[in-house]
């Protein structure tokens, strides 16, 4: 079987900067992979790389067996590729409701439509509503984004993934900034994704990589450490080492 | 949980109904079609100025759209009112091409297409960047018309142009009503053209690229293609402008290709109120009636005036004069809640 997101061999400089070295990963259907390593590791960047914001000095990027290397970030969120960002990256002048129905119509072609009224098309808004059910943000609605707290718009920043009806879901620390008392309903959010999408998580808190994830890939100055199961990465003392070591004093949130 | 229930089903209808009913037509828009009208009927004898003003709110307009909607940046905007004014100028003085509505079709086409090729290149820049690139072409364009004034008549323009009766029919009087009447059909067309591209999707996906470039192209939306689109059907409105000014006036020169233009439609739009389709109402009327008002007061200093309105302005109406109202209206819809 084709893997949902394959990368081979990934290599990107800043300068004289090695940043991404020899990168392999893969997702399969499915998956539920972790990307962890301490700050400055390359994991944003590597995400980046995948997305298309970015582009490889070396190496390919396969989404369901298909090259994208040369593909435009649009056109790989067209098929099937969507993250989130480790800081939000909204429509804060817009309202909630707006922000999903954006997505849903450039998604389906819609917004190729310069004469129909945007709201004549219900399906799409009870389709954008039924993101906004689902994490509990309906009363939120026609709120501008901007004036919702930090923690909520992080939701909004994951139903926008979510209404891209992806394949591959990118998701870089996405309880990243919110309070604990409000990051449960987030990670609940992650465990409850639909079982056919591939998702690979960026996540510094342990608790929630070992809670999530099925495999586990751990990366080290820009280079694949060790991939392996939950237990396995545990268990490996040089991981110990060189990243969870750090855990004592685990400082920022920062990729 | 059945109380919750349907306070869950009544925020979920009051969202569907927002978005459903907020393209509809609302009483207050009939406003300022009605004050145009009216003016026709209170002054006869300023039609010529009423005209003007008409031109500048399409001209405003049609930078709303890329500039209050899509969040574009140019200060050369007065290249495509430019390359209307000239196309039925010199349609009229070489080709002797003088029946007026074929002329707005043509203007529109030619600023379009100019409107198409400079933002191909142009709008994969934003920020000071573009500033400067379409300032520029703005520049470039007046330029080469003064290079060949032998066919654009230089800075000296093209004077005295004639153009046929309406329809065949309503000739020019000397007050100018029925060209004041002709401007402002024209502008009530175009607005409706406008409106229905702001309401529609691809308004919408304009107003995500002015909100956040990088989650369009996160979602999937071909932002080049969309800017391009509106750039271009701005393009053509402006050109539409271009070419009723030269029609009313009857004469054209290069100075419509000032920077001078590109900057003043730019304050009005900024005076009315950016993406909000009638702040190019609002901030051209304002401004164009103000100017004359002061002009009169002062021939010499009149542009102190101006200058003090604009300060006042950014001090006290950030975002516009309808900005100040719908403050306004939404303190005293709080005040009436409590």
């Amino acid at each position: 079987m084709t893997a949902a997101l394959q990368v081979e061999k990934l290599n990107r400089n800043f300068g004289a900067l090695p940043v991404t070295r020899d990168v392999d990963l893969t997702l399969e259907r499915g998956a539920r992979r972790a990307l962890i390593g301490p700050n400055g590791a390359g994991k944003t960047t590597l995400v980046n790389l995948i997305t298309g914001v970015l582009k490889p000095h070396s190496g390919r990027v396969l989404l369901s067996g298909d090259d994208i290397t040369a593909s435009s970030q649009a056109e790989r969120a067209r098929r099937g590729l969507a993250r989130t960002f480790q800081i939000n990256q909204l429509f804060r002048g817009l309202t909630v409701l707006e922000n999903l129905c954006m997505t849903v119509g450039e998604r389906d072609g819609h917004c190729n439509n310069l004469w129909r009224a945007a709201g004549s098309k219900r399906d799409v808004i009870d389709e954008a509503i039924g993101y906004l059910d689902s994490l509990r943000l309906t009363d939120d609605a026609l709120k501008l984004v901007r004036e919702l707290p930090y923690g909520r718009q992080r939701l909004v920043e994951i139903a926008i993934a979510l209404a891209q009806k992806p394949r591959v879901l990118l998701l870089d620390e996405p309880a990243a900034g919110v309070p604990s008392s409000e990051s449960h309903l987030i990670l609940d959010v992650v465990a409850a994704l639909d079982p056919d999408i591939a998702v690979l998580i960026i996540e510094h808190d342990m608790d929630v990589v070992f809670r999530f994830a099925k495999e586990i890939t751990v990366l080290v100055q820009g280079a694949v450490f060790t991939q392996g199961t939950p237990a396995e990465i545990m268990n490996n003392e040089q991981v110990r080492a060189v990243y969870l070591g750090q855990e004592g004093h685990r400082g920022g949130h920062h990729g | 949980m059945a109380a919750s229930e349907t306070i869950g089903a009544t925020a979920r209808e009051r969202a569907t109904d927002y978005l459903a009913k907020r393209h509809r037509f609302r009483l207050a828009e009939a406003l300022p079609w009605l004050i145009a009208i009216a003016v026709f009927f209170i002054f006869p004898t300023r039609m010529t100025f009423g005209s003007q003003v008409l031109v500048m709110v399409m001209f405003a307009l049609s930078l709303d759209l890329i500039l209050g909607y899509a969040g574009i940046v140019t200060l050369g905007h007065a290249a495509f009112f430019g390359v209307g004014a000239y196309t039925v100028g010199l349609a009229a003085a070489r080709l002797d091409w003088t029946e007026p509505i074929s002329g707005l079709f043509a203007a529109a086409i030619a600023a379009g297409l100019v409107g198409f090729v400079t933002g191909w290149f142009l709008l994969r820049y934003r920020g000071l960047t573009l500033l400067m690139l379409t300032l520029a072409t703005a520049i470039l364009l007046q330029e080469t018309g003064n290079l060949r004034s032998d066919i654009s008549g230089g800075y000296d323009g093209l004077p005295g142009l004639t153009f046929k009766p309406l329809l065949g029919v309503f000739d020019y009087d000397l007050y100018g009503h029925t060209y004041y009447l002709y401007v402002l059909a024209v502008l009530a067309v175009v607005f409706y053209l406008v409106r229905r591209i702001v309401y529609s999707p691809f308004g919408q996906a304009l107003t995500g690229i002015r909100e956040n470039v990088r989650r369009m192209h996160a979602i999937g939306s071909p932002v080049h293609r969309r800017l391009v689109t509106v750039y271009t059907i701005a393009a053509a409105i402006a050109g539409v402008a271009g070419a009723l000014f030269t029609q009313t006036n009857a004469y054209v020169t290069l100075t419509v290709f000032d920077f001078d233009n590109s900057a003043k439609v730019m304050v009005m739009l900024i005076l009315g109120g950016t993406g909000r389709l009638y702040g190019a109402f609002v901030g051209a009327a304002v401004y164009m009636v103000l100017e004359d008002y002061f002009s009169k007061l002062s021939p010499t200093f009149w542009q102190f005036g101006i200058g003090l309105m604009l300060i006042l302005a950014v001090l006290f109406a950030p975002r516009g004069i309808l900005g100040v109202f719908e403050r306004f209206g939404t303190y005293l819809a709080e005040r009436k809640r409590s």
